[in-house]
């Protein structure tokens, strides 16, 4: 075994002690926070590396590579649970991914949080999310991968709640964690059945994992009530987990609410991290998903959920991006959307498809998020696209890694790693034998993408810049009332409310990042699939005439197409028709207020759910509080009542019939004996007359009574 | 050995007993000198036990010959996890009232006197002594209450012992009951738990006489629904008052449930096996969502209790070594996180604030004033639903697979009401510590809150560690608990008797 194998879980834990040094360490120590969270993340990054390194090196030998390390845990009835993890190159590639992206943000933040008063707390909890994201990555046991899982969330909490004075956070954050937790109860309850089908937690183990071969015959032959094979089942629950985490519909609500944390947060955890943890969870598990018996279509059911749910949010979220006017909610609403081009990715195409893009939007969606932190840092805290405009004189740097990042989330054609991932999707998706819809889906949302990314870059960067200093300073003050810790402006704060570019620390992450945005597309194209191959433990060769088949030509040219046209019509709405002051209604509000209406409210998403699960969680948790006070305690009180009143009436009888008998009886004997008290009052004379009459008596008695 | 943890209990009340009333320093010194001296005590004691599955005897002399009744103690390994959870839990409690001016002497006498009580029920092997013990813990719960407690404690302390008495006493009818089937069938009395656990009882007699135990016990487990004296007596205690109920005397009656209902009466068990389910789960559901409304503190942490300890009696009906186990486990977590929860609303916040409404609590930004225990509190509410590195995962991962091998449905279910535990620990973590809610005036209170004492950091750090480290290396205490369903006492029990 490789010693970067032995010794992988270093990767996590470096962070992790991180977090607790920085935990134990006083409030002030900024420098010293910063320091260790990212000579932490360095470390783990050289190490992923490595893990890299040595998957790359026996790549292609036989198979997958793949080693496992792990340790024993917990009894279980009679068995052992292990922990443990596993290198393989799904592992190496988003190991890599995460601690790069990772240390990108965190370098980054030290620019964004410079004036927060809880900065080593921010680090504190970057780091323990990076630990727990690093854990889920490297776990080759659904247990470990789980308790990661949930730290994960732990973390995302925290830090979404990271103001949590300000109750818009305080609620986004809870509400994040609840619905997370939805569908993590899926997961856990997946886990359950897996363990009781096949007695092992365990991803792989040389041939007993519940991944490998003999595990997986068992569970697809057993079948389950429904007449769903079990391993279909336990891949649905499990899915439900990965849909909380990743926002796919209906427990997308989450998401852009997140976006009330840091925006280093939104960066790093709700874009290019954690959301994409239920992605890789649905890769790291889909040899379960589509497991299928001999002879079976290989479109299990459980990958068509994956499809179809994938596929539905791409163009849910897509649509409801157009809408939104605050940059981080069209973000973050562009991220859901994106999640569901994975899993359709997933769902069509396999782990590769899918992954690909996942790696890919990492790198641009970061850049994106990061791009906007430094925007709204530079427009004094000012999250309305409305009230921005012509921010590229002002930030040329933020503006052009910005357009990058931008053009590679449209899917602006073969310079831009977007276009490469998503051209795979949307080519396998083509070929996906049980329908077409989710291809044409697919195709509109790329349409959509185009057309919301380019009325937001044309909204931020372009025209002139509409919100006065004036406003500006009103809406700052209005907000430092609630948001005392947030980040105050560094650097050039000229006092005129004008935007300015950020500080060096800010803007070098996002050069870097642009420069992935652009470059890793080219690691997947049809001519050179060595993504594919690496993770399919394949070699890939060059081939050039791949890109001029005519299949794959005529959907890249179509999805060009799709492109263009988004690009075009976002330009022509937006671009060159500049709206003038930031309280001007949109353009499709007045073209079409009912549909923008319902796409500027989610669909109404959010108050549907307010209205029935939440007012009916609520409900029943009042039943139950009624009951308890008037039924249960109700209950209590009867026979509290039946018992005093029994009492009362114990009591009635005892004085009236008990008593009165026992007090009459002590009275007879009382008055009786004060009648014979009256014999002894001590007056001799009465004594003498007494006994002289008795005498008399005693003395007839005796005569007349000898006599009869 | 591990005997001396109940005869230093009572020593220590003697001791209490004999000082000036005044010397208030002296009695707290004194009780927590006995707490830590039993704690250590349990340790070395279950350190030394060889092999914590089978049952070692500690003494066994003639009591009541005529009716067969022994002093017999003796520890297995189940009993070695709560005798430990008790030391712990004693000296937690010691730590969070040491506040207490009132009375200083008798406090610390009553408390002495319910741990030593506690500690004889976890140890005793004669049934009789066992429910003797059983009963000696309830006197010293009322007082407690009664006297020191706040919110209608009279009320509250009278419901406690009233519906402790109507426990015990099914308890002790099914008991006699159990004696006498028993002498009529083996020809001898006897109330030796090992002795009475061979004896093959008639099916139709189980049938009657194990709801009539198991009940009475599950009492004082807040089985649903005879749970109702516990949110109000949790709410009526005072800290530590509290802090025990929670942690340790509601496993005296899900203890009991396990070590004389469930042992004595295996096909009993079997027959009313999805009844005890189905009552464990709507605690747990039930539990949630009244602690979901709450708007006093400590009432939200009283029903939690009922939720979590549903997952005891839940554990306990799957009549599995995983669900069975975890059950165990669950008791010991739960008696850790529980007592903290209830340390952090009673002494870090009520005995400042005065005041335990959300509606008051959230102008008053805790999170701020009292940053130890606005993090102890999050810390405590994150063990509680269930995260994983925490002690209550393992042990509700447990049941949860128990579970899903017998009553699936029932798994589903009480993952439903976890979620609905995330949501209430959330709401009152928010609502307590981190609300910024515009108070009428914005003076703040009156008085700057006292600082967080040392007592209460070492015994918030001393719970949060136990939790932790159980939660990290569940080992440790499954090393003792799952040698234990091999021993004889649980064979008819898991292996399926005449069913």
């Amino acid at each position: 075994m490789t010693w970067i194998a032995q010794n992988l879980w270093l990767i996590p834990v470096l962070p992790l002690a991180a977090s607790g040094v920085i935990a134990v360490n006083k409030q002030r120590q900024h420098k010293l926070a910063a320091t260790l969270a990212i000579g932490s993340m360095v470390l783990a990054f050289l190490l992923s590396l490595c893990a890299f390194s040595a998957t790359l090196i026996h790549h292609g030998e036989s198979g997958v590579f793949r080693e496992v390390a792990g340790f024993n845990w917990l009894q279980f009835g009679g068995q052992w649970l292990q922990l443990g993890w596993v290198l393989d190159p799904l592992t190496a590639i988003m190991l890599v991914m995460v601690s790069f992206v990772s240390l990108l943000i965190f370098i980054f933040s030290v620019g964004y949080m410079a004036h927060d008063e809880n900065f080593t707390r921010f680090f504190c909890f970057m780091s323990l999310f990076a630990a727990a994201m690093l854990g889920v990555v490297i776990a080759n046991n659904l247990l470990l991968f789980f308790v990661c899982w949930e730290i994960v969330g732990l973390t995302s909490y925290l830090l979404i709640g990271f103001w949590y004075h300000k109750p818009s956070a305080a609620a986004a954050a809870k509400k994040a964690f609840i619905t997370t937790r939805i569908g993590d109860l899926g997961l856990l309850l997946g886990m359950v059945w897996l363990y009781a089908e096949t007695g092992t937690l365990n991803f792989y183990a040389d041939g007993h994992g519940c991944l490998e071969s003999s595990a997986l015959t068992a569970m697809v032959t057993h079948m389950t009530a429904a007449g769903m094979a079990v391993s279909t089942a336990i891949g649905l629950l499990i899915f439900l987990g990965a849909v909380g985490k990743s926002g796919q519909l209906p427990l997308h609500v989450w998401l852009p609410d997140a976006m009330e944390g840091p925006t280093p947060v939104s960066a790093l955890i709700h874009a290019a991290t954690m959301v994409a943890a239920g992605v890789f969870l649905v890769a790291r598990v889909y040899p379960l998903m589509s497991a299928h018996p001999e002879g079976a279509a290989a479109e299990t059911a459980a990958l068509q959920v994956v499809t179809w749910v994938g596929a539905l949010t791409a163009i849910f979220a897509a649509s409801v991006a157009v809408a939104q006017t605050d940059i981080k909610r069209i973000l973050a609403y562009s991220t859901v959307s994106q999640l569901g081009y994975m899993m359709l990715g997933l769902g069509v195409g396999g782990v590769a498809v899918g992954m690909f893009h996942l790696i890919t939007h990492a790198f641009f969606k970061a850049l994106l998020f990061l791009g906007s932190g430094s925007v709204i840092h530079g427009c004094h805290e000012e999250q309305d696209v409305r009230k921005m405009g012509g921010l590229k004189k002002f930030m040329p740097v933020t503006f052009a890694t910005y357009a990058i990042g931008m053009l590679a989330l449209a899917g602006f054609p073969l310079f831009f790693s977007g276009f490469w991932s998503k051209d795979e999707i949307l080519h396998a998706a083509h070929g996906w034998p049980v329908s077409h819809i989710p291809f044409f889906l697919g195709c509109a949302g790329a349409l959509l993408t185009a057309f919301y990314m380019t009325r937001q870059v044309a909204l931020v960067f372009f025209g002139e810049y509409r919100s006065s200093g004036r406003q500006s300073a009103h809406s700052s003050s209005k907000t430092d009332k609630h948001e005392k810790s947030a980040p105050t402006h560094v650097g050039g704060y000229d006092g005129k409310g004008e935007p300015h570019e950020s500080p060096a620390v800010m803007i070098v992450p996002l050069v870097i990042l642009a420069v992935f945005a652009i470059l890793l597309g080219f690691v997947g194209t049809p001519a050179w699939p060595w993504f594919d191959g690496f993770l399919n433990g394949e070699p890939a060769g060059f081939n050039f005439s791949k890109l001029t088949e005519s299949g794959t030509l005529g959907l890249m040219l179509a999805s060009a197409g799709f492109v263009f046209t988004g690009l075009g019509l976002g330009w022509w709405l937006y671009g060159k028709r500049q709206r003038k002051t930031a309280e001007e209604p949109d353009v499709l509000q007045v073209a079409q207020p009912a549909v923008f209406r319902l796409l500027e409210n989610k669909y109404f998403v959010d108050e549907i759910y307010d209205a029935t699960g939440v007012r009916f969680n609520a409900w029943a948790a009042q039943a139950c509080d009624f009951l308890d006070r008037w039924i249960w305690g109700g209950v209590v009180m009867l026979v509290t009542w039946v018992t005093l009143g029994l009492s009362s009436l114990y009591r009635f009888t005892d004085e009236f019939v008990v008593d009165l008998g026992f007090d009459t009886g002590c009275e007879t004997l009382r008055e009786g004996g004060g009648e014979m008290s009256r014999w002894q009052n001590g007056r001799v004379q009465t004594y003498l007359r007494v006994i002289g009459v008795a005498l008399v008596v005693l003395v007839l008695f005796l005569i007349w009574g000898r006599k009869t | 050995m591990l005997a001396w943890t109940i005869y230093i209990s009572f020593i220590g009340v003697l001791v209490l007993m004999l000082l000036p009333r005044e010397a208030a320093r002296a009695a707290r010194i004194i009780a927590l000198f006995t707490a830590v001296a039993g704690c250590v005590v349990a340790f070395a004691g279950a350190m030394q036990q060889p092999d914590p599955g089978k049952v070692a005897t500690i003494v066994k002399v003639p009591w009541i010959p005529a009716i067969g009744a022994s002093y017999y103690l003796a520890a297995d390994g189940i009993s070695l996890v709560l005798v430990v959870l008790t030391g712990l839990a004693a000296i937690a409690g010691i730590l969070f009232s040491w506040n207490i001016e009132k009375r200083t002497k008798e406090f610390f006498a009553f408390y002495l006197a319910l741990i030593g009580g506690v500690y004889g029920v976890f140890l005793s092997f004669d049934v009789l002594l066992l429910f003797v013990f059983y009963e000696l813990t309830i006197i010293p719960k009322y007082f407690l209450i009664a006297r020191w407690g706040s919110t209608r404690k009279e009320y509250g302390a009278m419901k406690l012992a009233l519906y402790s008495f109507v426990g015990s006493h099914l308890v002790l009818i099914g008991l006699i009951a159990a004696w006498v089937v028993a002498r009529a069938q083996t020809g001898h009395a006897s109330l030796d738990l090992m002795e009475l656990s061979k004896v093959p009882f008639p099916l139709g007699f189980q049938q009657w006489v194990f709801p009539l135990v198991f009940v009475g016990f599950g009492i004082l487990a807040g089985l649903w629904p005879f749970h109702t004296w516990a949110p109000t007596g949790h709410v009526a205690a005072p800290t530590a008052g509290s802090m025990l109920l929670a942690g340790v005397v509601m496993k005296l009656g899900a203890y009991g449930c396990l070590r004389v209902a469930m042992v004595l009466f295996p096909d009993g068990v079997r027959m009313w096996q999805n009844e005890i389910a189905a009552l464990a789960v709507i605690g747990i559901i039930y539990g949630a969502g009244v602690a979901l409304v709450q708007r006093d503190f400590k009432f939200v942490i009283g029903y939690s209790s009922v939720s979590h300890m549903g997952f005891v009696l839940l554990g306990l009906a799957t009549l599995n070594t995983i669900g069975l186990s975890g059950a165990v486990l669950q008791m010991f977590s739960h008696g850790i996180i529980a007592g903290l929860l209830f340390a952090v609303v009673g002494r870090m916040v009520y005995d400042r604030t005065h005041t335990r409404d959300f509606n008051d609590l959230q102008t008053m930004q805790l999170g701020k004033l009292l940053p130890f225990a606005g993090v102890t509190f999050v810390l405590a509410g994150v063990a509680s639903m269930g995260l994983p590195g925490f002690s209550g995962f393992v042990a509700e991962l447990q049941v949860l697979m128990g579970a899903w091998k017998v009553f699936p449905m029932a798994a589903i279910l009480a993952g439903v009401g976890i979620v609905v535990g995330v949501a209430y620990i959330l709401r009152a973590m928010q609502k307590a510590f981190y609300s910024d809610a515009p108070a009428e005036d914005k003076s703040g209170p009156e008085h700057p809150l006292e600082p967080i004492s040392v007592p209460e950091r070492i015994g918030a750090i001393m719970l949060l560690a136990t939790s932790l480290v159980i939660g990290l290396f569940p080992s440790l205490l499954l090393n003792w608990i799952q040698p234990c369903w091999n021993s004889p006492l649980f064979e008819r029990l898991l292996k399926g008797g005449s069913l």
